[in-house]
């Protein structure tokens, strides 16, 4: 449907005499680096229009869309956007200009009974919201076509430059229209900060404000009429089609970013600035380019930005402790691997050969140098001439995850009644996720077991700090055993 | 602190209440009394309309019949010394507020609209997540916790509202056997310090240990009184039917214990 909508916007402005309104990007001869100095100058003042205008409209959108997105209601912003078309057209043909007030009242108004409407079919239909949405954004959308159509026909109506509400025109902004965002953006500011509380409620857990005897029903409106104000004030700067893009994409960045609503706000109001700014730079030094498109490519590439970069939700980071957490798994293993060569050749010797290892793990030569390298790197053991010996530390990690395996074993077999022959894979898992609580309640419900169901021993706290063999305790163990 | 209620008006007071949806009755005519300073318990079968009755005496539903006194008034005059703790699937969890923020929800209805909580707010909320075990998690993101942990956020709110009547949906509904223990514990310690507690409760097996009163409601209301009187075979056949297997084992056990 909303793609219908969108060709249908196309068809109309190809149809459409050429725009009208002045660009600035026309007015000197193009050359990006001129354009960008002048941007950046701030001399011209249709420039500080543009650009103040479109921070505006992101700071406040931001603000706006950082609600609906927690509310689950981001796809409201675009029936909203959609559903003021219709009174954009009727805000110009009350005087036949483009005055912003006539144009913002329509406007307001024709989104409200949109709200309305959608309220409407809801509670009065067996459909849901989304059903509801869809039906107003493309039914609202296509009497706005159908109304842009005619005011181009008519005389005088070509010049009406109406066409930069369908994909934006910063460069168009006016000071009236920058007043008015400011207001905008000052109320919106204002409501949400003095009613910070009220609006974090009410979004998060409706029923629990009603119980507080709260105007629930105040709340959610009042949101609503600051969210048609924020619409539709960034109607002529970012343009009908994508307006819903500002009000979702900076919030839906921000979410990515933090756990706390109130840095929500922040990250998406910044977000919807920075987008703000970018739209119009772009569209400036471009030649003729729309500002809408531009704003929501720079919204977008911040979202792609959050989505691999964010602390914790981010794909980077995921990745990077997935990947360190396959990285010592690896480590661990070559550690046994290594405290199993010993232990075969009965601890008499401190030094392993590299290709006993590569045996014992079942890998290449190759491969084995490679993981006795890492454990070099992570100072575990140290390795010269083909033979590797443990560090204190790797000593002791190695202890420590033979145990690991051991006294889980030993726990699946004596506990859970398992034959010996089928603990050893799940021990392999097991044994690198124990922390030191489970380890220590593990060797009190075994009763400090000395073996694991193999016979083999279960290295003790003593061998972990002494760093000697296990076979000395194992001695000491067997003759006060057969005292 | 003992209050003495004696002379004041009962916590809740309902009166011929009726709820429809699509003019079908799910709750119908129930009159219901809950005396100060007691711990009640809601139990009937699914689609009993337990939480219906709940949501209707919270104000949360339309009434198509009846009325409600909280504390001899109108819920709106009383909503200070009235907490709620919700159903834990009607809120979002990945909703960006930590366990602090929502503890300190339960002081909203202490501030004049436009304030925010201030030290004294923060104190009590503190307070309350530490009378849960929940303190050390206090700067959690929601989402980051388990269902046990999440329903003793939900509990820590209601302390927090400092209410003299608690509504409960489903406290227990699936928490782990520590938090249900713990949760009984702040159920009668609650009750100790004079509050009045309204539980919904799907457990039938623990609905005689966990409440001094009960509630037997299958749309319409079977009973209401002390457990002993009310926990019998008689009723709890008038109100679950022969629906429930579940049902004849509680009875049989009922029959063999003195």
């Amino acid at each position: 449907m909303r793609r219908l909508g969108w060709f249908v916007a196309l068809l109309v402005l190809t149809t459409a005499a050429p725009v009208e309104a002045a660009r600035i990007g026309e007015m000197a001869d193009w050359n990006f680096g001129s354009q960008a100095a002048r941007f950046f100058s701030l001399q011209d003042p249709s420039v500080r229009y543009a650009l103040g205008g479109s921070m505006l409209l992101g700071l406040c959108c931001g603000l706006m869309g950082a609600f609906l997105v927690v509310r689950k209601l981001a796809l409201m912003g675009d029936a909203l956007s959609h559903a003021v078309l219709p009174g954009v057209a009727l805000g110009f043909l009350w005087g036949m200009t483009k005055n912003p007030a006539a144009i913002f009242a329509g406007a307001v108004g024709a989104g409200l009974l949109g709200a309305v409407v959608v309220q409407w079919i809801r509670a009065t239909t067996k459909h849901r919201e989304d059903a509801a949405l869809g039906f107003v954004l493309s039914s609202f959308f296509g009497v706005g076509i159908v109304l842009f159509t005619m005011i181009q026909n008519l005389p005088g109506g070509a010049k009406s430059g109406l066409d930069g509400f369908m994909f934006g025109q910063a460069a168009a902004l006016g000071p009236e229209d920058v007043w008015l965002l400011a207001g905008v953006t000052v109320l919106a500011l204002g409501a949400v900060g003095l009613f910070y509380k009220e609006y974090v409620l009410t979004s998060f857990d409706e029923g629990f404000a009603r119980s507080l005897g709260w105007p629930v029903k105040l709340y959610h409106y009042s949101l609503m009429l600051l969210l048609a104000f924020a619409i539709v004030s960034a109607l002529q700067a970012v343009g009908v089609v994508l307006v819903s893009a500002m009000l979702v994409i900076p919030a839906a960045a921000a979410f990515l970013l933090t756990d706390r609503m109130g840095a929500m706000l922040a990250w998406s109001a910044g977000f919807g600035m920075l987008a703000g700014a970018a739209g119009a730079f772009f569209s400036f030094t471009g030649r003729s380019l729309p500002t809408g498109p531009f704003m929501v490519l720079a919204a977008a590439a911040l979202f792609v930005l959050a989505l691999l970069f964010a602390p914790k939700h981010g794909m980077v980071g995921r990745l990077w402790r997935r990947r360190s957490r396959a990285a010592r798994i690896r480590r661990e293993n070559t550690l046994k691997a290594i405290y199993h060569v010993m232990e075969d050749g009965g601890f008499r010797e401190e030094v392993v050969a590299v290709g006993n290892v590569a045996a014992r793990r079942r890998e290449t030569a190759v491969g084995a140098r490679r993981e006795v390298a890492e454990l070099q790197r992570a100072g575990l053991a140290t390795e010269e001439g083909g033979r590797v010996a443990f560090t204190p530390e790797g000593w002791q990690r190695a202890c420590e995850i033979v145990r690991n395996h051991r006294l889980w074993e030993l726990y699946l077999t004596n506990a859970a009644q398992l034959a010996p022959d089928h603990v050893h894979d799940d021990a392999e898992v097991i044994e690198h996720m124990l922390g030191d609580e489970t380890v220590r309640r593990l060797e009190r419900r075994l009763n400090y077991a000395r073996r694991d169901p193999h016979g083999k021993l279960i290295p003790g706290l003593a061998d972990l700090a002494a760093g000697a063999p296990p076979s000395e305790r194992a001695a000491g163990f067997a003759e006060k055993g057969a005292a | 602190m003992m209050k003495d209620f004696s002379t004041t008006a009962p916590p809740l007071e309902v009166h011929d209440l009726t709820v429809a949806y699509d003019r079908r009755p799910v709750l119908y005519g129930i009159d219901l009394t809950v005396p100060a300073g007691s711990l009640t318990g809601i139990i009937g079968p699914n689609g009993a309309g337990k939480s219906t009755l709940l949501k209707a005496v919270l104000g949360l539903l339309p009434l198509s019949a009846g009325w409600v006194k909280i504390f001899g008034g109108p819920l709106a005059q009383n909503a200070r010394r009235t907490g709620y703790v919700p159903q834990r699937e009607s809120v979002d969890w990945d909703f960006p507020v930590n366990v602090m923020d929502v503890v300190l929800m339960g002081r909203y209805g202490h501030l004049p609209p436009g304030r925010r909580p201030g030290r004294a707010d923060r104190e009590i909320a503190r307070a309350c997540l530490d009378q849960v075990q929940m303190l050390p998690l206090a700067r959690r993101q929601i989402g980051n916790l388990s269902g046990g942990q999440r329903q003793r956020v939900f509990l820590a709110r209601a302390l927090a509202q400092e209410s003299d009547l608690y509504f409960m949906d489903e406290p227990f509904a699936g928490v782990d056997a520590a938090t249900e223990a713990a949760i009984v514990d702040l159920l009668r310690e609650m009750k100790a310090r004079g509050k009045t507690v309204v539980v919904v409760h799907h457990d039938l097996s623990t609905a005689r240990d966990y409440f001094d009163r009960l509630v037997l409601l299958n749309v319409r209301l079977v009973a209401a009184g002390p457990t002993a009187e009310v926990f019998t075979p008689e009723l709890l056949q008038k109100t679950y039917g022969g629906r429930l297997t579940i049902l004849s084992d509680v009875v049989q056990s009922l029959g063999e214990e003195p």
